[in-house]
């Protein structure tokens, strides 16, 4: 999987109350992406475009096990990559299949709206504005192989162990 | 050479003889816990197949009495489940309703040396009875639960050596907050309570530990096995088979850290995030609250809620401001309505919950508008946590939250209890 996009930066400890707030949990997973950041960059949903890459610090999205990484994935970024990745994030981030990438100091080598290249299997991310490359934690092939066949209700759904989505 | 309590169950568990820092490990699941945030349209889907009927536990605890028509039919999704299946540990609205954390307490479902999933990030709860657990996603309780497996990596464990006995008027809460408050965040690692000073700490306390140390981002929280843990199993759960993991002599910690109780005061976080933000009371004392909330898997158990009493007893809840007080569970509730506490919190003027997340997390039963300000003995207080991105939540123990409760203003428990 590779990508190519303008980043947005955002800072340490971004915790999934912000990336899904309370006020839309009980709402369809379209409604919770148009909250994405709402009480700390409110209005950031209308300027980032389909494609584009988050840039996170330390501990990105600590908290609650809310599905915010399904929020970041429908709210259309390509993928995060932060410092650290919260553990309990990092594996929502499988689970719905959003490409999440653990890459120690990417936030210093990068500014908002610099152009990164992200070759997540590699685990290699460069800036290509500033001309940097940074080195990450590649994600064990049995958690890639999960994500990249979509996370785990299609896993599921295929051994028929829950039903079809209901339309 | 050796493991700490946590690679030992990761091992055990995962059928290896050695498990350590950067594995990632396959681990059977003993213990499957859902709650009513697992039968939301958006998230829910319909199981076929369950791996193990008797392994699952499910309960109503975040919004609960149903508060709108999301919520109910949340709930409805729920009971069809369990009557689908015969789910036997069900904890419906009634005798033995609570929030789950309090529920694994109260009825003694977590053991020493199982591992128990659950999808809020507070089922680290657990590790009190020396049992692996932390939260996962929604999708992982769905694998666990129809696969019986799940997948976890295995980080570094920091000890916290526990050393003498908590004065009169601090709590584990002020324990948790002094540790987040010098450490901060324990990302991508397990954190482990022993020392002499455990015995001193009675579960409940031990289990606010445990609870807090979700908000150090840890991995799991486990606590040492002792004869005051194996009893309480004992007496709730007593044909449990019990087989307590020890850390090895060997095991290798990333760090072993003292934590002198007895040298502890009573401490706040301050607004927007628990970790490396904790003070004395005293930088915020005198700082006017809308609300004070007593509640939560990591702070309202009977110990809680009779502290709390022991402040307010006598005393009127200051004009102005709002006292509610949510015991964690039905059993709780009840006890502390036979020990006398809920009659002093309700001469006093708090307003009683019924069991259930509720405040803790802004989606009812207390929720903030804007500017307001609360303190809180729940479990986070990030910006627009409890309501009003623009509302601001301290939080302190039982005692302080009490305290602040009658002075209208953020109050050093001390004034109260010597």
């Amino acid at each position: 999987m590779k990508f190519k996009a303008k980043v947005w930066k955002v800072g340490d400890n971004i915790n999934t109350d912000l990336i899904l707030p309370i006020t839309v949990f009980y709402e369809t997973p379209e409604k919770q992406a148009r909250m994405v950041f709402h009480a700390n960059r409110p209005g950031w949903v209308d300027q980032m475009q389909p494609g584009d890459i988050l840039i996170g610090g330390k501990n990105f999205g600590m908290g609650s096990s809310r599905p915010a990484a399904r929020s970041l994935k429908n709210v259309g970024l390509s993928c995060v990559v932060a410092h650290s990745l919260n553990g309990l994030f990092y594996r929502n981030c499988i689970n719905f299949a959003f490409p999440g990438l653990e890459c120690p100091g990417v936030d210093q080598a990068f500014e908002e709206g610099d152009v990164a290249e992200v070759d997540f299997d590699a685990a290699i991310v460069r800036n290509v504005t500033r001309g940097v490359t940074v080195n990450g934690r590649a994600t064990p092939p049995r958690l890639l192989d999960l994500l990249k066949a979509g996370g785990i209700y299609p896993l599921l759904e295929k051994e028929g162990l829950i039903a079809p989505k209901a339309s | 050479m050796g493991m700490t309590i946590a690679e030992k169950i990761l091992a055990k568990k995962g059928g290896q003889a050695k498990v350590g820092p950067g594995d990632t490990v396959t681990v059977e699941v003993d213990t499957v816990i859902l709650f009513d945030n697992n039968f939301m349209p958006s998230i829910w889907r319909e199981i076929l197949k369950l791996y193990d009927p008797s392994r699952i536990i499910v309960t109503l605890d975040h919004r609960v009495p149903a508060p709108n028509q999301q919520a109910a039919a949340a709930h409805a999704t729920c009971r069809a489940f369990v009557k689908r299946f015969g789910i036997k540990r069900f904890h419906d609205i009634g005798h033995d309703q609570g929030i789950g954390h309090q529920l694994v307490a109260d009825h003694g479902y977590a053991l020493p040396g199982s591992v128990l999933l659950c999808s809020d990030s507070h089922t680290c709860s657990a590790g009190v009875f020396n049992c692996l657990a932390r939260g996962v996603g929604a999708p992982d309780v769905m694998y666990a639960a129809t696969k019986g497996t799940t997948w976890y990596r295995c980080g570094e464990t920091i000890r916290y050596e526990l050393i003498g006995k908590l004065p009169t008027a601090v709590t584990a809460k002020d324990a948790f907050l002094q540790i987040a408050g010098t450490h901060g965040a324990h990302a991508t690692q397990n954190v482990e309570y022993g020392g002499p000073g455990m015995a001193s700490l009675s579960i409940n306390a031990r289990k606010t530990l445990t609870t807090m140390s979700a908000e150090l981002s840890a991995e799991f929280a486990t606590f040492e096995a002792d004869e005051t843990m194996l009893a309480w199993i004992r007496e709730r759960n007593p044909s449990a088979k019990l087989e307590p993991v020890h850390p090895d002599k060997d095991a290798k910690y990333l760090a072993v850290r003292k934590v002198d109780l007895g040298s502890l005061e009573p401490l706040v976080a301050l607004p927007d995030t628990v970790v490396n933000n904790s003070h004395p009371v005293k930088v915020a004392a005198g700082t006017r609250i809308d609300q004070a909330y007593l509640g939560s898997c990591a702070n309202c158990t009977l110990d809680d809620l009779e502290l709390a009493a022991r402040v307010v007893k006598g005393r009127r809840v200051a004009a102005g401001t709002r006292f509610i007080v949510t015991p964690a569970s039905a059993m709780v509730y009840r006890d502390a309505v036979r020990s006398g506490a809920i009659q002093a919190l309700v001469d006093a003027g708090a307003m009683i919950a019924p069991p259930t997340c509720g405040a803790c997390g802004g989606g009812h039963m207390g929720v903030l508008a804007n500017d307001e300000v609360c303190i809180t003995s729940s479990t986070r207080n990030f910006k627009g946590r409890m309501g009003e991105p623009s509302s601001k939540v301290y939080m302190g123990s039982p005692a302080t939250v009490a305290a602040s409760a009658i002075r209208g203003v953020i109050t050093d428990p001390r004034e109260f209890l010597n």
